[in-house]
């Protein structure tokens, strides 16, 4: 007997020794659940993070735009076919009102990390025979970079620094065959035209924008997208991306302006990651009442086998609330053991999952990140878990009438 | 101990019944009175037989005076404390400090040795096992002859040695009464005379009171005082003159 074990300790796990089978089954039976919710939440939660923080990678998580033109029918027509009227006014490019005035208002918002003005706008990128449809990214490249980590991304040369330079993925260097040190003509539909070149090359590890985004300073791009003195959007970096849509919100109350969320503006994703939530959410609950009613049909079994030794122990002098103690912590342990062994196994099939799902090139498909509150937060579960199961069966042990046990 | 009690009524005697009364099944058709208004009384020291027939309320009677179960009618005092006025709690605490049991089947904890049977009611009552309790154990386990089976589990016992733990165990909390239901019953004539000398040896070197059931007619002569149940009545309750105190 352990002497820091108290009474209803020693006679709990003396108890669960002597059903050892019933025991070992169901603390198998847990460890298998917790091993899969531990599991299937690391995963989702990789899923998701990666995603996430690959969007945020090269998307800001507020941008700040004009407010939309609302499109009115013109008056005094001839014609009766008002409708044909009624459409929104070209793709023209406008920009923001007193820019550097609202930024400074947004940036003093407590929970704003950084705003940068952008010039952004459809052109071409021309080098030889090649010619490739791109966006031009007009920006001041010191606060840019603490909305988007541009220069991390950056894996040969530098950031755009002067008004001659260029910066472009991949992707599009591989299609223009144009490298570092070499020249590139950007035009626009307004006519403008520019002769680059280019210093830097990025990558954010997605097609697309590597092959589609270049990097120019604010004010060439300006005059090619024809915007003087003049900002398409501004980009703002928040503490919390997840409160990113609130704040937008208060933004545009603020500004009169257009503020867009990336949660709005990926808002098929979110839906589709809340709803993986729900599914994880569902699957942690089954898995929990599994696991409950198998501890508790042990322990149901395990008051009736015993209920002679129940009654001795009562006529003994041990009080209800000790009995029903030492089912509570059958249940309790029994959950415990449980989810170390689940947590365990869970970590097992995540070290399954890294060796196989691998890119083709062997890196890993995506990072998973477990963090050790999942498996505290699976133990402390499967513990509570374990206790409320235990309820029922130890109150039966509790009211069992002393005199009637001992009899049989 | 054929002192007169001393006196001062109820401290005096560790057990006395007052017109106890026990139906089973009140309400139900099946409702049954087992015991008719029960007047006894023990003083400490006293070395009591029940006897009588089976199905008379022996049993019956022991759950009442051990406090596992409650008159229907009447009153019941242990060491002077009446037992109808008390809640659960204080009920346990009153019985695990001064009532023993002995069943007929030895009930031990299987899940346990010797000594941590013996233990058990200590453990219960203080909540952590220390050194003092175990020493406690170990010295009855050998006033019960056992001590080289103190760390065998229960089930690796002969039934007179369960029944001797089972003794050791009754005694642990140094109760002022030892309940003994058929502690023989289940023995053969060898083990029974051991177990019963165990509890005759324990009641004259410490003064504790004794009350066993037991069909045996050549056991309840071993007994100063023979008290015969039948049919949930006393009808006879008389010293044992062949026992007389002194000269065994
Ligand atoms: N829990 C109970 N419910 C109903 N009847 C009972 C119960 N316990 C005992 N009896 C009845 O009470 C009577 C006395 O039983 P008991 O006290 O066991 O007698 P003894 O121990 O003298 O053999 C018997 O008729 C028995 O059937
Ligand atoms: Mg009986």
């Amino acid at each position: 007997m352990n002497r820091f074990l108290p009474f209803e300790a020693i006679a709990a796990f003396r108890f669960m020794r002597e059903g050892t089978a019933q025991t070992t089954l169901i603390v198998a039976g847990v460890a298998l659940g917790v091993g899969v919710i531990v599991f299937m939440s690391a995963l989702i939660a990789g899923l998701q993070s990666n995603i996430i923080r690959r969007t945020l990678n090269y998307m800001a998580p507020i941008v700040i735009v004009p407010p939309e033109q609302v499109a009115r029918p013109q008056r005094g027509g001839t014609s009766g076919l008002l409708a044909e009227n009624v459409q929104p006014r070209s793709q023209q490019l406008r920009s923001i009102d007193q820019w550097q005035k609202v930024r400074e208002q947004v940036a003093r918002l407590p929970s704003v990390v950084a705003v940068t003005p952008v010039v952004s706008g459809p052109g071409f990128a021309l080098r030889g025979d090649a010619n490739k449809a791109v966006t031009v990214t007009g920006i001041e490249p010191e606060s840019y970079v603490r909305v988007i980590g541009l220069e991390e991304k950056i894996i040969a040369g530098r950031l755009p620094a002067g008004a001659s330079d260029i910066v472009i993925g991949t992707e599009l260097s591989k299609d223009l065959g144009a490298g570092v040190g070499d020249k590139l003509r950007l035009t626009t539909a307004s006519g403008a035209a520019e002769t680059l070149n280019v210093v830097g090359l990025f990558d954010f590890g997605n097609k697309a924008v590597n092959e589609r985004n270049v990097y120019i300073g604010l004010r060439v791009a300006q005059n090619l997208l024809n915007l003087a003195g003049g900002v398409s959007s501004m980009e703002v970096k928040v503490h919390d991306p997840f409160e990113a849509e609130t704040i937008a919100q208060t933004i545009q109350s603020e500004t009169g302006l257009q503020a867009d969320s990336w949660i709005r503006t990926n808002a098929q994703f979110f839906t589709a990651m809340a709803a993986q939530s729900l599914s994880n959410t569902l699957i942690r609950f089954f898995v929990g009442l599994t696991a409950a009613l198998g501890i508790a049909s042990v322990l149901v079994v395990s008051v009736v086998q015993k209920s002679k030794e129940i009654g001795i122990l009562r006529a003994m002098g041990t009080s209800r609330a000790q009995v029903l103690r030492v089912f509570l912590v059958q249940g309790g342990v029994m959950g415990l053991i449980g989810s170390l062994f689940g947590c365990a196994l869970g970590w097992g099939f995540l070290a399954v999952w890294r060796g196989v799902a691998l890119n083709a090139d062997g890196t890993p498909l995506f990072i998973i990140e477990v963090e050790p509150e999942l498996f505290a937060l699976a133990a402390a579960g499967a513990t509570v878990v374990g206790i409320l199961a235990a309820v029922v069966p130890a109150r039966r042990a509790a009211r069992l009438d002393p005199a009637v046990a001992i009899r049989g | 101990m054929a002192d007169t009690p001393p006196p001062g009524p109820d401290a005096a005697q560790t057990l006395r019944l007052e017109g106890v009364y026990k139906s089973y099944g009140i309400g139900t058709p099946a409702e049954l009175e087992v015991l008719h208004g029960i007047d006894l009384s023990l003083r400490p020291g006293e070395f009591a037989a029940l006897i009588g027939p089976s199905g008379g309320g022996k049993s019956t009677l022991l759950n009442l005076i051990g406090l596992l179960d409650r008159p229907t009618a009447g009153r019941l005092f242990v060491t002077g404390r009446e037992a109808g006025v008390l809640g659960d709690t204080e009920l346990t605490r009153l019985r695990g400090r001064n009532i023993g049991f002995v069943f007929q089947y030895h009930y031990l904890l299987p899940a346990f040795t010797a000594v941590e049977n013996v233990m058990m009611p200590i453990l219960a009552a203080r909540g952590r096992p220390d050194d003092a309790m175990r020493k406690r154990a170990g010295m009855l386990l050998d006033k019960v002859g056992l001590t080289p089976w103190r760390d065998h589990m229960a089930n690796d016992l002969s039934g007179g040695q369960q029944q001797r733990v089972a003794v050791a165990r009754a005694l642990a909390m140094d109760p002022a009464l030892v309940l003994a239901d058929e502690p023989t019953g289940n023995l053969d004539t060898k083990s029974a005379d051991g177990v019963f000398d165990v509890l005759r040896e324990v009641n004259e070197s410490s003064g504790t009171t004794f009350l066993i059931v037991t069909h045996d007619p050549r056991l309840a002569r071993r007994c100063d005082r023979i008290i015969e149940l039948v049919d949930g009545n006393i009808v006879s309750d008389r010293p044992n003159a062949a026992e007389a105190p002194g000269n065994r």
